[in-house]
């Protein structure tokens, strides 16, 4: 319960720092829309239309009372009176930002679904056959992944997989009609990007975490009462490393959601990360808060979730004395 | 005990020679021990730490360390040479024909698993019996351990139960099985006299009744000649002496032997003074909300030792945390030297905080590893006395000498010191204020008995030399008997009696001290049957 008020208070700080940090850029919608030649009357008239001319105060309260009706309000993009349009193209922030999210979240469960498992048996193994060239090779490999920034990871795999070996796409852009099948033919790239970069930290941690286990005194004590290698380890050390590695899972799945931003960008995939750099570069307030405080959210809501399971497995907290 | 015994060899080692490897080198752990076994028979090995007491119990599995390898030797277990068999192979016999109970039980049970299920997962391992014919067993191993509500405190976590408890349990999973042969490996260490008793009877009344053939590893030779038939004395990984148990202690022929128990005929001639260094009164103390100290009142007389004896949770060190200041006090005052002292460390002056030094149980962890023992010692000299420069330098080996090292330490870090250097050195930087009383928390009980002895000389030496009030916290009774002049026993945050030495530790007692000082093993092979009778009479 008080990581829960925790949690609620960490976002709404959040909420706070995301408004006044875009407050502060330089320039605002107005002026970039109506480009230089704008006369101040036209800019000024605009600005009321969107409220820019409110006190920031003000707009905060404004927005996030809206936002906890579900409302994030409108874009400031496509408005219908701008340089007089006709048609009403106002087109709201939930209805701009929720299929974009459902791609993202696609492309980042993909990515976790494989990553996941795959770091964990990796960690683990490697913890089993410490010091061997397998380990050796496997945390060797893990840590030149985690070095490299994503973009580039992506480009290599562009190199390699699309241009060399034209296997998979270099775009992956989809769309309402595309079929499951054709979504993870067109994500595989951006999948394997998200999916390289986060696995080595996690590999490494499952390794590490089990290894700090394995010399305890309870796993010498489950050795010398017979149990085989399989069984200290599935059996006795992992129940007491559910804790450090959801902590490191979640925080690799926000990290994911994250360099999304990036990868979708280089594969010109139509997701939330994309979306929001795109408005920012417009200047498009509404649009540009709403997703950061998706991003804040999600890694409030991982963590959580990792605390709880960092609950779940141990006895001391779940049944005390 | 010892009726009864076959002749039928169990397990027999021979030239055992292990290696271990740390600080970058291969090391010599044993060199070259045998050991024999007959069916049903109870044998002790002792020695400090360090003898390779531990590494010979777990070869006679098969089992080393990580780190360590068997580099020649045979453990013939039942006619098959352990030292050949592979992991695999061993692992049939780990658990199941050997099994093995370690010194920590908090750290040794898995956390994440119930106590009933780590109990019989060994047997369970072997599949001859179900589950439930398993779990009914263990419940009855509960029973004649003496667990309380031994019906269900199988379904507790090792969190769950006290330490004493888990000891039991433990010895009940090793049993569980029923083995040919138990490893104890220091088991009653870490508990509390009164909780030792029990476990230590425990152990024996259940080893006793399956006539299984154990292994009985300690440093406590008043312990090891309850358990065991036979004794075996290592040091330096090699064998000192093996004797009957009776023998061994009646007649020891080595030297080293008797020194094992040297602190034991240490004896202070007691003295007393009307007046007091320090008088603490009524004191009241808590952590956070539970309280730990009950109207506490104190008389510390001067130039005297007072030794504050009770079992962990008693107070002893909450005690001397309020004396310090560490913890300031709810209630009550302290008087120090005729003046009333501020109950919080803040507000003393620098004079009062010099006057009183502490010295604590672990020297590993009370002194900054990276500073040399020049520094350690050096600086409360110029804190305290505001001497620098050449005159410290002079100063700080006066007082190595004091402590009967020399100026070759002074530039040599805490990591290249062993447990009774970094204890004298400890002892060094509390003199080094020029205290008028000295807390000493614990300080022998990390360390080897041969060691212990010479700390506590010093000590006294000191107090002869120098005059300083020691206030000695300990639960070892030797202890008290050697230095102190009178004693304050507490019991769950109370003062049970305090008195000279001759007082409390004769007759008539009141109940809990009685407990206490019965408690204590003896160098007597009977004292644990003798005991135990008079207590169910």
């Amino acid at each position: 319960m008080l990581r829960l008020s925790l949690g609620l208070v960490t976002v709404f700080a959040f909420s706070v720092i995301i408004f006044s940090t875009f407050s502060f850029l330089p320039g605002d919608f107005a002026t970039e829309i109506l480009g230089q030649s704008a006369t101040k009357s036209a800019v000024k008239a605009l600005r009321a239309e969107l409220g820019l001319d409110k006190p920031p105060v003000t707009r905060y309260f404004d927005w996030l009372g809206n936002v906890f009706q579900g409302d994030f309000g409108s874009s400031f993009s496509g408005r219908s009176k701008v340089q007089g349009d006709q048609g009403d193209r106002s087109r709201e922030v939930v209805g701009l930002i929720v299929p974009r999210l459902k791609n993202t979240l696609f492309l980042t469960g993909v990515a976790a679904m494989l990553a996941i498992p795959l770091s964990l048996i990796l960690g683990i193994s490697a913890a089993l056959y410490r010091n061997s060239y397998y380990d050796r090779s496997a945390t060797g490999v893990s840590l030149v992944t985690v070095s490299s920034p994503e973009f580039f990871t992506a480009y290599i795999f562009i190199l390699l997989l699309a241009t060399l070996f034209p296997v998979f796409p270099t775009i992956s852009n989809v769309d309402e009609a595309s079929t499951l099948a054709e979504r993870f033919y067109r994500t595989a790239l951006p999948v394997f990007t998200l999916t390289l970069i986060t696995m080595g930290h996690m590999m490494r941690m499952t390794r590490s975490a089990i290894i700090n286990i394995l010399s305890s005194e309870y796993i010498e004590m489950a050795k010398l009462s017979g149990a085989s290698r399989y069984e200290v380890i599935v059996k006795h050390a992992l129940p007491n490393a559910w804790a450090p590695i959801s902590q490191v899972i979640a925080i690799n799945l926000a990290y994911m959601l994250i360099g999304s931003v990036v990868v979708e960008y280089v594969f010109n995939y139509q997701g939330i990360g994309r979306l929001m750099v795109g408005s920012v570069y417009n200047r498009d307030l509404p649009v540009v808060q709403a997703c950061a405080l998706i991003f804040a959210s999600t890694y409030v809501i991982l963590n959580l979730i990792a605390d709880l399971i960092g609950i779940i497995s141990n006895p001391r907290l779940l049944y005390p004395k | 005990m010892t009726l009864n015994k076959s002749k039928e060899l169990l397990l027999e080692m021979k030239n055992i020679h292990i290696d271990g490897f740390s600080d970058e080198r291969w090391h010599k752990i044993l060199k070259g021990v045998d050991l024999t076994l007959h069916r049903g028979e109870i044998l002790g090995l002792i020695g400090e730490s360090g003898a390779g007491k531990s590494t010979m119990g777990k070869a006679a599995m098969g089992y080393t360390q990580p780190g360590c390898k068997i580099i020649k030797g045979e453990i013939n277990f039942n006619g098959i040479d352990l030292a050949k068999l592979t992991e695999f192979e061993k692992r049939k016999i780990w658990g199941t024909k050997i099994s093995y109970v370690a010194q920590s039980a908090a750290a040794s049970f898995n956390p994440a698993h119930r106590l009933m299920d780590q109990t019989i997962s060994a047997a369970n391992r072997l599949k001859i019996n179900p589950t439930d014919v398993l779990k009914k067993d263990a419940v009855q191993l509960y029973e004649s351990l003496q667990l309380p509500d031994a019906e269900n405190i199988g379904d507790r976590y090792p969190h769950q139960v006290s330490g004493g408890q888990l000891q039991r349990i433990m010895t009940a999973m090793a049993m569980s099985p029923r083995p040919e042969l138990i490893i104890f490996d220091e088991p009653t260490t870490a508990l509390d006299v009164t909780t030792q008793v029990e476990v230590l009877s425990a152990m024996r009344s259940i080893v006793d009744k399956f006539n299984t053939a154990a292994i009985y590893i300690t440093h406590d030779l008043a312990v090891v000649a309850q358990m065991a038939d036979r004794i075996k004395v290592l040091r330096y990984g090699e064998e000192v002496e093996e004797a009957e148990t009776r023998d061994m202690l009646s007649n020891p022929k080595e030297e080293y032997t008797k020194s094992l128990w040297s602190v034991r005929s240490l004896i202070k001639p007691e003295e007393t003074n009307e007046d007091y260094m320090l008088s603490i009164k009524n004191i009241d103390a808590a952590y956070g909300s539970s309280k730990v100290l009950h109207n506490v009142s104190i008389d510390i007389p001067k130039g005297k030792t007072v030794a504050i004896v009770g079992e962990s949770g008693s107070g002893k060190s909450t005690t001397a945390r309020v004396i310090t200041g560490l913890l300031p006090q709810l209630k009550g005052e302290i008087i120090f030297d005729g003046k009333k002292l501020s109950p919080k460390l803040e507000q003393r002056s620098k004079e009062e905080l010099r006057r009183i030094q502490i010295i604590f149980q672990m020297p590993d962890t009370a002194m900054n590893p990276r500073q040399t023992v020049d520094e350690i010692i050096g600086r409360p000299i110029e804190f305290y006395q505001g001497i620098k420069g050449k005159e410290r330098e002079v100063k700080v080996i006066e007082l190595l000498k004091m402590i009967e090292l020399d100026e070759t330490f002074l530039d040599r870090l805490p990591s290249e010191l062993s447990g009774g250097q970094k204890q004298r050195i400890c002892i060094a930087r509390a003199l080094a204020a020029n205290p008028d009383l000295i807390i000493c928390d614990e300080v022998t009980s990390a360390l080897d008995q041969i060691v212990q002895e010479g700390i506590l000389k010093l000590l006294q030496k000191l107090q002869k030399d120098l005059g300083v009030t020691y206030i000695f916290i300990t639960h070892d009774i030797a202890t008290v008997k050697a230095i102190s002049d009178e004693i304050v026993v507490m019991y769950q945050g109370e003062v049970v009696e305090q008195g000279l030495k001759s007082k409390i530790l004769n007759p008539p007692y009141p109940d809990y001290t009685e407990l206490l000082l019965s408690s204590v093993p003896e160098m007597d092979p009977d004292w644990l049957t003798n005991l135990l009778n008079k207590r169910s009479s």
